[in-house]
């Protein structure tokens, strides 16, 4: 006879919270019987710790892998990068190159989302001295603390009305082995409210560089009516309206190559626990080439609302997370072979699946359409000669 | 055309009755538009005597320069417009435009009109669904259309490779009539900005630029009042609208010049408007000293943003934008907020819009208007605006290739009464007007070509 889902949460968010509810799921304690858990990341790390020994049964799903880090944590996936790289090709450029073009380079601690502790240095000289300062030793710590990962920021953003933007991307992983993922259709572009400018003095300005919704909110332009934020299929418009339909289907294109390749390089070193599943929030930089460049990836993306479509979006996301990983909102069985049905895929399309792939063989490619992301990629080969991973500088 | 049987001699008659009617209208017209013209310019010189602050002024040196250094965002200013309402909403104009009246009840022709329950009384001639059929035949059932046959569903090679095909032929040859036949279909996305621009014959030469570097110019010396009534209606309008904030820098990039180009007056021989006067000061009344007011005789009212904010998904060069906004206003927008007997002129638009629902959805029309809500009380809005602001950006941009493909504003009414006919069923159940304008609030979600082409030709009339 089955029963209702027991679920618990670490994360109080009512987009949460309702979707839950309007399953007739029934909410318990962490102490006691659950079948899903919604975790905050620090949770996850106790479960799967090998202190606590923790064993889930097969009715039990949680929101993380075990060791999403290998993703989200960008000096680790600098690490998984450079290994899928040598495993396909044998090249050696490292990621964090040495530029002395007086590039921006960006710095975030690892670990921390939501723009906390994000700063801006530009030239390397500067960061010598700030790494010198911070008893850090070098570029790349490995303090369990805080990892200071210096990524290239590019200083050639592409502008839209003046303004610098990033693309926020939701990807949710049901398998890594065989891969299996899918692309939210409704991601968002979030602009920075103050102009871009890149002179020097600006850099002390956070305000103008950085794109994550939680800062701008405490900046002076903030909007409640829009958040400053644009629908993805906008960004098409504007993209095939100004610049032509070719290179906008080449974006995307390259946009859903370059979330494929981060999953597929760290599918061999991930945790495949069947218990799990995981939304990420990808961040995405185009430049004024229209080409994307991969900022980070966010294992609890926020799930608080800015506005009244944002709220709308989150919920409409979760759902849909919920219809694919726990089926039919019944009590879950982690034997089942996480295949859904497309009639409850709601937003989300393939973005790849491993299996079908596989088995399909060559690239099955559907039309890029005005207002819809791509769907399945198959087993893309790029064979324009470039090295697989440039865009992974 | 000639009809045998009746005579030549009561054609002629109708055609004396219908001149004799006409010539009426126009003095009518021309006291309305005179009256209202001198209330929006009252209303200007009353904020500018209250506010202290003059029509226009010299901009001392270092304000110059710090304008010119903020240039590419004026967004980011955060000037005191407290005090500053907008000098008309589509609503005052509404009002006005109900007060027309025409005392010739005596012309046989108007006898359908007596029947006519709208707010509109002025008996214009407006077309009828048959008529609205041929002239736009191009949107029939069996013709391909963009926002139709280019759906996900559709495989391309139906329709849209085909015409995308032709219309890069359109541009290679540079064919301006061509092209306006093509967009009748509507553009495809990549071509558009293009297009447009081959229709309205703009074509970016240096002395185009050149031109537009002089309006900034004046933009950087003078400060005009209008300058703050735009600032105002970007910061209410378009700041806080879902697809276009972005563009906030633009507008004020265009607009202000724009209230400054004096070219913008020539429009005025073909408008039956009037561009409104002011004084330099100390010489009320002496004609020598009399000068436009704004430069281009244009006084932005609330919500005139809007009718540059879409043109930015198209044009991103400041100077390019500027143009197409300025012979689109020149050819099209300026009929939407001026008073005339003009087939795409506002009150002839607002009588299409309500004929058509009248005739054709009679039922819903009563039913709105026992319960107070009649339809062009929620619908002038949308039709002033273009609908700019209230369709999705993609959906507007396919109602505009019909504008220009057409060189006419009529679809506008059509559209407006065709989404009544869609959410006829809701609004029967409706009994307040507020209701009535929550039903009608949120068109963010309609897919303009199936509403237009259902209504035209598949709906039994």
């Amino acid at each position: 006879m089955a029963g209702k889902v027991m679920w618990v949460t670490d994360i109080e968010k009512s987009v949460l919270i309702n979707n839950f509810e309007k399953r007739g799921w029934i909410q318990v304690a962490e102490n006691e019987d659950w079948n899903f858990y919604w975790m905050s990341v620090q949770t996850i790390r106790n479960v799967f710790s090998v202190e606590t020994g923790y064993r889930l049964s097969d009715d039990q799903i949680v929101n993380h892998f075990p060791n999403h880090y290998e993703l989200t944590r960008k000096d680790l996936m600098v690490k998984n990068i450079k290994r899928y790289r040598k495993e396909l090709e044998k090249e050696g450029s490292p990621l964090a190159e040495k530029d002395e073009n007086g590039k921006y380079i960006y710095l975030e601690p690892c670990g921390k989302a939501q723009g906390k502790g994000i700063f801006l240095i530009n030239k390397l000289s500067q960061i010598k001295k700030w790494s010198r300062d911070s008893k850090t030793s070098s570029f790349v710590s490995q303090s369990s603390k805080e990892a200071y990962v210096i990524s290239l920021y590019i200083n050639n953003p592409l502008l839209i009305g003046g303004k610098k933007f990033d693309l926020r991307l939701y990807v949710l992983v049901s398998t890594y082995r065989p891969l299996r993922c899918y692309m939210y259709k409704l991601g968002f572009c979030r602009f920075c409210t103050v102009k871009y400018t890149p002179s020097t003095s600006e850099l002390d300005n956070m305000f103008v560089h950085l794109t994550n919704v939680a800062i701008q909110k405490h900046g002076d332009d903030y909007n409640h009516i829009h958040g400053g934020k644009w629908t993805v299929s906008n960004l098409r418009l504007y993209l095939e309206s100004t610049r032509g339909k070719e290179v906008t289907n080449k974006l995307f294109d390259e946009i859903h190559w370059i979330i494929v390749q981060s999953l597929k390089a760290v599918a061999p070193v991930m945790n495949n626990d069947k218990h799990c599943f995981e939304c990420y929030g990808y961040d995405i930089i185009i430049d004024d080439k229209l080409k994307p460049w991969l900022i980070e990836v966010n294992a609890s993306p926020s799930l608080t609302s800015s506005t009244a479509n944002d709220r709308i979006l989150k919920y409409n996301l979760i759902n849909d997370t919920l219809n694919i990983a726990v089926p039919n909102g019944e009590i879950p069985d982690c034997k089942w072979n996480k295949s859904p049905p497309k009639e409850v895929l709601g937003n989300y399309e393939v973005l790849y699946d491993e299996e079908m792939a596989q088995s399909d063989g060559p690239d099955r490619d559907l039309r890029s359409r005005s207002g819809q992301s791509t769907g399945v990629k198959g087993n893309r080969a790029r064979d324009s000669g470039k090295p697989v991973l440039t865009t992974w500088k | 055309m000639l009809d045998p049987d009746s005579g030549l001699s009561l054609t002629i008659a109708r055609i004396v009755q219908r001149l004799k009617g006409s010539s009426l209208h126009s003095q009518l017209e021309r006291q309305a538009r005179g009256n209202w013209e001198k209330r929006i310019l009252k209303s200007l010189n009353s904020m500018c005597t209250e506010l202290g602050i003059p029509l226009a002024q010299k901009r001392p040196v270092n304000e110059q320069k710090e304008l010119l250094n903020k240039w590419n965002e004026m967004g980011t200013d955060e000037p005191d417009l407290s005090l500053f309402r907008p000098v008309y909403a589509p609503k005052d104009f509404l009002e006005v435009l109900m007060n027309l009246r025409n005392p010739n009840y005596e012309n046989g022709e108007q006898l359908s009109f007596r029947n006519h329950l709208g707010l509109i009384q002025v008996p214009l001639k407006v077309k009828d669904i048959p008529e609205l059929k041929e002239d736009f035949s191009e949107l029939g059932l069996n013709i391909g259309q963009l926002g139709i046959d280019d759906s996900a569903q559709v495989p391309p090679e139906f329709f849209e490779n085909e015409h995308v095909r032709v219309g890069q032929k359109v541009l290679a040859e540079q064919d301006s009539a061509a092209a306006q036949q093509y967009v009748r279909q509507g553009c495809p996305t990549a071509l558009r900005a293009d297009l447009w621009a081959l229709i309205l014959n703009i074509s970016n030469q240096p002395e185009d630029i050149l031109y537009y570097e002089q309006l900034k110019s004046n933009v950087i010396q003078h400060d005009l009042l209008v300058d703050s009534l735009i600032y105002k209606d970007v910061k209410l309008t378009a700041s806080n609208d879902d697809y276009y904030f972005v563009f906030e820098d633009y507008l004020y990039q265009v607009l202000l010049c724009f209230s400054r180009d004096t070219s913008v007056l020539e429009h005025f021989t073909y408008s039956s408007a009037t561009p409104p006067k002011s004084y330099i000061r100390g010489k009320l009344g002496m004609e020598e000293y009399a000068v436009f007011y704004p430069p281009n005789g244009v006084i932005p009212f609330h919500g005139f943003s809007m009718y540059v904010a879409p043109l930015c998904f198209l044009y991103h060069e400041p100077s390019r934008l500027y143009q197409i906004f300025r012979e689109m206003y020149v050819r099209f927008f300026f009929r939407l907020h001026s008073i005339s007997s003009h087939a795409s002129g506002i009150v002839s638009l607002c009588l299409l819009f309500e004929t058509l629902l009248q005739t054709h959805l009679p039922q819903l029309f009563y039913h709105l208007r026992e319960i107070g809500a009649q339809p062009l009380r929620i619908s002038f809005k949308w039709l002033v605006r273009a609908f700019s602001g209230y369709l999705a950006t993609d959906q507007l941009l396919l109602l505009w290739d019909r504008i220009l493909g057409y060189n006419s504003l009529e679809i506008l009414a059509v559209l407006a009464a065709a989404v009544f006919a869609f959410r006829a069923v809701n609004l029967m159940e409706v009994t307040s007007l507020a209701a009535a304008e929550a039903v009608l609030a949120d068109l963010s979600t309609l897919k303009v070509m199936p509403l237009l082409q259902i209504f035209l030709f598949a709906t039994v009339t």
